[in-house]
């Protein structure tokens, strides 16, 4: 009786198991596979494909993969605070009762569901540097002294593509900081008015405390999302001009695309998930310490 | 009821596995009914699904053109499907001359010399020689493959310049008569910049064209052999010829002939800039007028080849085949699938698909029914070199750095000595590992 109920209990996972082994176990270990192969993709992978850790060994010294691993961090360290910091008031704003909440809920959620490659597409028609509405408006404001090739100019184009990035997905943090400002009991704030404490005390005892768990997640995710930034910069500046908009995902996709190097681009890959998962612990480390 | 317990989930478990591997031998149980081919030329399905119509009603076999794009999206898919065996029986190949060698290597394409050859030559001779060039490896070559035809071009193109009259004449200069030179070309960026026009406008930030252009001028300066002896390995990038080369950019940012952000134009962008009369030149290839009719059907424009920068070599500008076609070497109906790549080929339905989709034929016969501005691309066929026909490869690590150097040059964030050198170091460092 207990073989059949076994056998039973591991029937009814075995679609389950079949399923996950087919879409994410196999592909997982055929990355770490091919990341030690020298292959195109196309053919039929031999003995001399294999070529152990060269792959590794070269992401190591690739001057133009550490420059885009430095300017997703850049584009990642303006998402976390100013994005964030833009989705926190709002979202604090929309949790008072203020007319139109609903409204402005609804608005401040239309960028995030936007497909990334049609805001892209907007954007990059919105900051061209011969006709985009942003230079005729800044020309008709009267500061023509402004104007430039927002896109192509090393000076401005990664910094464009955070702010764009930022209005992106700021929807996603206001989203979740309005959720877990909605889960703060009014009674703690009634509490503290008694006992005499202004806004501001209110706000650094109450509100800053009991956000943390949502602040650390919402960090995560912006983290998470914005080093894996791709669509946007594929469509506004395809990694140009020069190298000064690329970023990890642009140079795996040139390896695997560009280059048709498939076990280079699964390198990349491997070190980029490391690099990851990293980041993802240091924040888990700092985030247990602040809720301590 | 413990039975119907044990046996639902296995039953599932089984329907699941039959299903996926079922999407495996997708191709087995269709190629007994119907040729399969697969493409991503947006602008040609309806063309290539009336004549699936024709060839069905002429021989009775049904020919499934199945579009896949964008072409990054295809690409992806046929090399998923050369893995896993289920290649149709007939595709196409997007990318270099690599890719196109590891493919035959693979053992996935067929060769079609034997039937070029039969009936003395009469497919073989039907198409221009550079259009099939691009198909061909000879004997000897540094990938490795069997000599032989191993595709069939269904069109041709050539890259050039094309310039709009009506801007030409509003900067008082004489539309009949374009720019023959580098200099002259130059002098216009002048006039361009006081009358604050746009002047040549291309997809750049797709950077190939980048190295399209400059290759042309590779070999107008320093010719052919000297331009496959630095691929080699054998005349280093920082040679001064190419440092002129690089030269050239620097010159045409400065004289104001390029537009504004070309860095990180897309060829779309650049072609709507062009159609709707805002930019003076564009550096395209001959697909672009059917785009430009698509756009602006009253848009008064010519070709021209690039201003020349030497007399000491003829000017080159990329062309030969557009889209060829596969057939694969693994497919039942191979031979089916090579007739009706003849079918294709043939002057009809070459005439057909050049007057439907304003393409080039590759088909010699088929060249007189089509546009005026057609036939000034289709004049310099003969100059036309390619990349696939050179039987060497530059390492894509080098290309790269070649392009993006370029729009360092364009940015002013480096000079041509520079780029020059850091080419030349990724050049080194890719031989060394070849020779590793």
């Amino acid at each position: 009786m207990r073989i059949k109920d076994t056998l039973e209990n591991y029937a009814f996972i075995f679609p389950a198991v079949v399923i996950f082994s087919i879409f994410y176990i196999i592909p997982f270990v055929n990355v770490f596979w091919y990341s030690f192969l020298d292959w195109d993709g196309i053919m039929r992978i031999n003995a001399t494909n294999l070529t152990w850790f060269t792959n590794f060994k070269e992401v190591m010294t690739d001057r133009v993969w550490w420059q885009s691993v430095w300017q997703a961090s850049y584009i990642t360290l303006i998402a976390l605070t100013f994005q964030n910091a833009l989705a926190f008031f709002l979202a604090w704003a929309c949790d008072r009762e203020i007319r139109l909440k609903n409204f402005y809920r609804v608005i401040f959620f239309i960028p995030p569901i936007l497909s990334e490659v049609v805001v892209g597409l907007v954007w990059k028609w919105i900051l061209d540097g011969n006709y985009g509405i942003l230079n005729s408006w800044l020309v008709h404001l009267g500061f023509p002294n402004l104007v430039k090739d927002w896109l192509s100019n090393p000076n401005s184009a990664l910094t464009t593509l955070a702010v764009v990035h930022c209005w992106k997905g700021f929807g996603w943090g206001f989203l979740l900081f309005l959720a877990g400002l909605q889960t703060i009991p009014r009674e703690l704030y009634e509490a503290a008015r008694v006992d005499g404490a202004n806004a501001w005390q209110s706000f650094k005892n109450i509100t800053v405390p009991m956000m943390i768990p949502v602040t650390v997640l919402v960090m995560i995710l912006t983290v998470l999302g914005t080093m894996q930034v791709f669509a946007l910069i594929y469509t506004m500046t395809g990694g140009g001009p020069g190298y000064h908009t690329e970023v990890p995902v642009t140079r795996i996709f040139a390896s695997m695309r560009g280059s048709s190097r498939f076990g280079y681009a699964c390198a990349q890959g491997i070190v980029f998930g490391v690099i990851l998962m990293i980041i993802s612990f240091i924040q888990y480390r700092f985030s247990k310490k602040a809720k301590a | 009821m413990l039975r119907a317990k044990l046996f639902l989930p296995l039953f599932l478990s089984l329907g699941i596995i039959t299903y996926l591997a079922g999407c495996g031998s997708k191709q087995t149980t269709k190629v007994q009914t119907a040729l399969s081919v697969w493409h991503w030329m947006t602008d040609r399905e309806p063309a290539f699904q009336e004549l699936a119509k024709r060839y069905e009603a002429k021989t009775g076999i049904k020919v499934d053109f199945e579009l896949y794009a964008p072409s990054d999206a295809y690409t992806q898919k046929v090399r998923a499907a050369a893995q896993g065996a289920t290649l149709p029986d007939i595709f196409g190949i997007l990318g270099e001359k690599r890719d196109f060698a590891s493919f035959i290597k693979a053992g996935h394409i067929l060769d079609l010399t034997p039937y070029m050859d039969t009936d003395s030559g009469k497919w073989r001779n039907s198409f221009f020689s550079k259009a099939l060039a691009v198909n061909e490896f000879s004997q000897g070559n540094s990938y490795e493959v069997k000599p032989g035809i191993y595709g069939a071009p269904i069109d041709i193109m050539t890259i050039q310049m094309v310039y709009n009259k009506d801007l030409f004449k509003a900067l008082g200069l004489n539309p009949e008569n374009p720019p023959a030179t580098f200099q002259e070309f130059l002098n216009i960026g002048k006039k361009i910049r006081k009358a604050n026009i746009q002047g040549l406008v291309s997809g750049w930030g797709e950077v190939w064209m980048i190295d399209c252009l400059a290759n042309n001028y590779a070999f107008n300066i320093m010719g052919q052999d000297k331009v496959l002896a630095t691929i080699k390995g054998e005349v280093a990038y920082t040679d001064p010829d190419w440092v002129r080369v690089f030269t050239l950019f620097k010159q045409m940012q400065e004289s104001g002939v390029l537009a504004g952000g070309i860095v990180t134009m897309i060829n779309k962008t650049a072609e709507q800039l062009f159609a709707n009369e805002k930019a003076v030149f564009a550096f395209n290839g001959s697909w672009c007028v059917n785009v430009y009719k698509g756009m602006n059907p009253n848009l008064n424009y010519a070709a021209m080849l690039p201003p020349k920068v030497s007399d000491k070599f003829p000017m080159a500008i990329w062309g030969g085949a557009g889209s060829s076609f596969m057939v694969n070497a693994g497919s039942k109906n191979k031979e089916e699938a090579v007739k009706l790549l003849e079918w294709l080929t043939d002057k009809e339905q070459q005439a057909y698909l050049a007057e439907a989709t304003n393409n080039l034929p590759a088909n010699k016969e088929s060249l007189a029914k089509i546009p005026e501005i057609l036939s000034q691309f289709a004049n310099d066929m003969d100059i036309t070199t390619h990349p696939n026909i050179w039987g060497v490869s530059e390492f894509p690590a080098v290309i790269e750095a070649f392009d993006k150097g370029i729009q360092t040059i364009i940015i002013g964030e480096k000079t041509p000595e520079q780029v020059a050198a850091e080419v030349q170091k990724i050049k080194e460092r890719e031989l060394a590992k070849k020779r590793r």
